[in-house]
């Protein structure tokens, strides 16, 4: 094992060393557009201007940032939905012409002295979805941007031939060039573009280059993540962040755009020219302490990163296996965190950003690829983290080599690991029923345990390959079902159900079978089933401190708020809660770590120079929150029927799930729905299956019923125009298209609880003011 | 840059100490050019329990593996340098530091530390402090956490 002080000149990765005739390269590069701009200093975290840049006409131009804009909308995610809004057509989808790619940053990104303050907000129409999709991400570009002079960059239209965008804060230019000879897989083009824009030849120049890129799985899939590097003066390499999901790769290529790269002249601590620094460096410094005597007793993060889930989600049943059948399974601890502790590089500093010592981001050195175009080569593979690790044992893949085989190829391809291993698990589940075979999968066995095969399905896709099943298969889920439906080769129910997306978009990778609040944390989302609007399955399962439709319905006001926060800051989300304050569990209300709340607070107005409290951070969350579902109703997918959820997520499927935890499920049908155990044991899995079936999705129209109410919302889910005043907004066009909305939802009837409630039963108050 | 191997370090006798801080006004003198002392000191003398007690780096160096851009390095006499020009501010180190030896000034948002230059040994009238040399390897600590604690 590495021991620590080794200097940063001494380290030796041990990759294979890639040679390029740079100067050939950049030769063949043809500029289409430039733009000069005067540099700027950025005041109290806003740098006041957005950039726009329109690949039709080659039109680069700069946007204010009014103070009404920060007012209603924060920043980060917010800023995007708002330039989103004034770009976009309600029939707007993820190829159309105007639509945007945006990347955002937020007025605390950039900080370096709280952990987790260097993210990018990611937003636009998705492929999956044909809703807004966004997407929160590390690396340095947000920093970057928003020090060479930009709150966001939104990219409109398509250029003819491959470019690369440019943003150099060192010359205040922007430029547009063509880009004809550049790989496009993100951990070479990451290299050459880094090597070719860097100002002087050593790495100090280079960590002042950002790069955004998809590779080649993005340009033929729905599932193309963007990649966001930050260069590594240890390694020597740019290494890799992924905006996972909802296919904004897809969309980068799609206007074909091979990177974008942004670059500074310098940065230090106080670049954001925050209001009182003071108070900024002595709340950062307390949560540094507090990472540094905490971190070993609680997750882990600092040895071995999000990988320390995968034991616990095993121990609770949370882990997905097959294709979510199962929550744990005896070949699991193969992939506990222990395993990838022995294969990680140790000793070096692994934030995202600068200043995060909560260190997540594990990386495997000179790991040895054995696959594909790369195969033999000694790469860095960023990762994994728990979701990707997830997608091994989803596809019942327990090789934790072959995990990093697939995390490195999904990463350089820019492919999703989320959805990409969600679908291939679905997919082998209908291989395994016949639903699917090796012919109707073109010529591939895509059982599960196949890593091979999950591989070759990665490279076919990358590589453009036509064949019936690779060209519907790299759409994700949603299509695939609608295929196997068409072609009638299996029963709709069985498809349906084991499908793990909703919304189009696939699940991340936990088992919500048995905690109706997190199926809601999946289902009553904007964007579709991810885990950053709420994750209250200990809450709801383990704790049982949420036990009401009621104290559910809170939680997933609550946490989705807070969540969404993170995102209009250009903050991470872990160090609210990976770790705690050691007094916490005493605390009036633990589940949201009090003191780390108020840490936001005075870090938010040591910033900004604002004076606000914990309850008005919710209420910025909440306009974003409540604008963001109001763009979805006006693009056509905001109400109850966009929030189903597959039936996979809620109770057993099949005859094998039921048996494989019967205990539980026959206790459960005598505890909850009050059937006597006498007559349980007459009765036929089949039959049982069904009645839980039934009740469970009764629970969740209930649960949506609260939630709706809880959050201002029709019964249909529907944001009211008073709501939405209440807010702050008084945007004419945006009420009324909510006003016409609930009026035709009024007369479709679909303005009703969809709970059936009896005479005992309270269902939620619909005395709601809509206008 | 190759070390020697070998490390000044401070060490302190509490009981020749008069309490008179004419080391921490030195030491500020160095990294601020002014006698404030105070928190513009990297020494730092407390007394608890009619004890006086110091602090100030022991060139551990564990920082060294925590600065994500190497602004923290070990110099050619062995002790733990931070350069300001390349420093970013992100307080990891201080945050990190198991003696709390890394200093924080309010005038500026880069740190600083004992670089062991002397000047306290110096001007102490009662000759309370003076260096040792240490070996770096039976010093120095490795930041990366053991996997269980």
């Amino acid at each position: 094992m590495l021991e620590g002080q080794i200097p940063i000149e001494d380290y030796e990765s041990g990759n294979t060393k890639n040679k390029w005739n740079l100067n050939k390269i950049k030769l063949e590069h043809k500029t289409i557009s430039e733009y000069n701009y005067i540099k700027k200093d950025i005041q109290k975290g806003y740098a006041n201007r957005t950039l726009y840049i329109n690949l039709n006409e080659g039109i680069i131009k700069e946007k204010k940032v009014t103070e009404d804009m920060k007012k209603l909308f924060t920043g980060g995610r917010g800023f995007g939905l708002k330039l989103l809004w004034d770009s976009i057509k309600s029939n707007t989808r993820w190829n159309s012409n105007e639509n945007e790619l945006i990347i955002t940053t937020g007025p605390l990104c950039g900080t370096t002295q709280y952990p987790g303050s260097g993210k990018s907000l990611c937003l636009t129409i998705s492929p999956s979805t044909d809703i807004i999709c966004d997407s929160n991400v590390g690396g340095f570009f947000g920093p970057y941007l928003k020090f060479a002079g930009f709150d966001a960059v939104e990219i409109q239209g398509k250029a003819k031939e491959d470019v690369i965008i440019i943003i150099d804060g060192e010359k205040g230019k922007i430029s547009i060039e063509t880009a004809p000879l550049e790989e496009t897989n993100s951990h070479m083009i990451s290299q050459q573009l880094t090597q070719m824009y860097s100002s002087e030849d050593d790495d100090k120049s280079r960590q002042k280059i950002s790069i955004v890129s998809a590779g080649m799985g993005a340009e033929n899939s729905y599932w193309g993540c963007l990649n966001f590097s930050f260069y590594d003066i240890r390694r020597k390499i740019p290494r890799l962040k992924q905006a996972g999901r909802g296919g904004l790769g897809t969309v980068l290529r799609d206007k074909k755009i091979k990177a974008i790269l942004t670059k500074v002249e310098k940065f230090d601590g106080v670049s954001n020219n925050p209001a009182d620094s003071v108070t900024l460096a002595k709340v950062g410094t307390k949560l540094h302490r507090e990472i540094r005597d905490l971190d070993r007793y609680q997750c882990n993060m600092r040895a071995v990163g999000t990988v320390h889930l995968v034991e616990i989600m095993d121990e609770y049943d949370l882990l997905p296996t097959e294709n979510y059948r199962f929550g744990s399974f005896p070949k699991a601890s193969k992939l506990y965190s222990q395993n990838f502790y022995k294969l990680f590089t140790k000793i070096i500093p692994d934030g995202c950003w600068h200043g995060c010592t909560m260190a997540c981001a594990k990386t495997v050195d000179h790991f040895t690829v054995m696959t594909g175009p790369y195969k033999g080569e000694k790469v860095t593979v960023d990762g994994p983290e728990y979701e990707t690790v997830g997608c091994g044992s989803n596809m019942s893949i327990w090789d934790p080599l072959w995990v990093l085989e697939f995390n490195f190829y999904c990463d350089t391809y820019g492919l999703d690991t989320i959805s990409t291993g969600t679908s291939i698990a679905f997919y082998m589940e209908m291989y395994e029923y016949g639903i699917l075979n090796k012919k109707r999968c073109d010529g591939i066995e895509l059982c599960f345990g196949n890593a091979e095969a999950v591989l070759e399905v990665i490279h076919r896709i990358a590589s453009g390959d036509k064949g019936e099943f690779i060209s519907i298969a790299s759409k994700g889920i949603r299509r695939v079902k609608d295929w196997l439906i068409k072609n009638n080769w299996g029963d709709i129910g069985i498809i349906e159900d084991c499908g793990m997306e909703s919304k189009g978009l696939e699940y991340s990778e936990y088992v919500t079978k048995e905690s109706l609040a997190m199926q809601g944390g999946y289902g009553l989302t904007l964007k579709g089933p991810q885990h950053d609007e709420a994750w209250l399955i200990f809450m709801d399962m383990v704790n049982n401190s949420i036990p009401t439709f009621k104290d559910k319905a809170e939680a997933l006001h609550y946490f989705p708020m807070w969540r969404t926060w993170f995102g209009l800051n250009g903050l991470c989300k872990l160090p609210w809660n990976d770790v705690e304050p050691s007094n916490n569990p005493k605390t009036d209300d633990p589940s949201k770590v009090p003191e780390h709340v108020q840490n936001y607070v005075d870090y938010q107005n040591a910033v900004t120079g604002w004076n606000v409290d914990k309850e008005e951070l919710i209420l910025q969350s909440e306009r974003c929150y409540n604008w963001q579902r109001a763009m979805n109703v006006w693009l056509g997918r905001g109400s109850r029927k966009d929030d189903w959820i597959p039936y996979r997520s809620m109770g057993p499927v099949t005859v094998m799930e039921y048996i494989s935890r019967r205990e539980r499920y026959d206790k459960y049908l005598n505890e909850k729905i009050g059937i006597s155990e006498e007559k349980i044991e007459k009765m036929k899995i089949e039959e049982k299956i069904k009645i839980i079936y039934d009740y469970r999705q009764d629970q969740y129209q209930k649960l949506s019923d609260a939630v709706y109410y809880r959050r201002g919302w029709t019964p249909n889910g529907v944001p009211t125009p008073n709501k939405m005043k209440k807010l702050g907004f008084t945007d004419p066009k945006m009420l009324k298209i909510l006003k016409d909305k609930i009026i035709t939802d009024e007369k479709a009837g679909l303005n009703i609880w969809g709970g059936k409630y009896n005479n005992k039963e309270k269902n939620p108050n619909d005395g709601i003011k809509y206008w | 840059m190759k070390n020697s191997g070998k490390v000044r370090v401070l060490k302190f006798y509490d009981e020749r100490c008069n309490g008179c801080l004419e080391c921490m006004k030195a030491c500020s003198m160095i990294h601020f050019k002014t006698k404030e002392g105070g928190e513009k000191s990297a020494i730092k003398i407390n007394k608890i329990n009619k004890k006086f007690i110091m602090n100030a780096c022991d060139q551990r160096g564990l920082c060294l593996d925590m600065c994500p851009v190497g602004a923290l390095k070990r110099k050619k006499s062995s002790i733990v340098w931070l350069d300001k020009k390349i420093c970013i501010g992100c307080q990891a180190c201080i945050g990190f530091c198991p003696i709390n030896a890394m200093r924080k000034s309010k005038d500026r948002i880069e740190p600083f530390k004992c670089i062991s230059c002397g000047a306290c040994i110096r001007v102490c009238p009662e000759k309370a402090l003076e260096f040792i040399e240490k070996d770096i390897n039976d010093i120095k600590e490795i930041v990366y956490h053991k996997q269980g604690v």
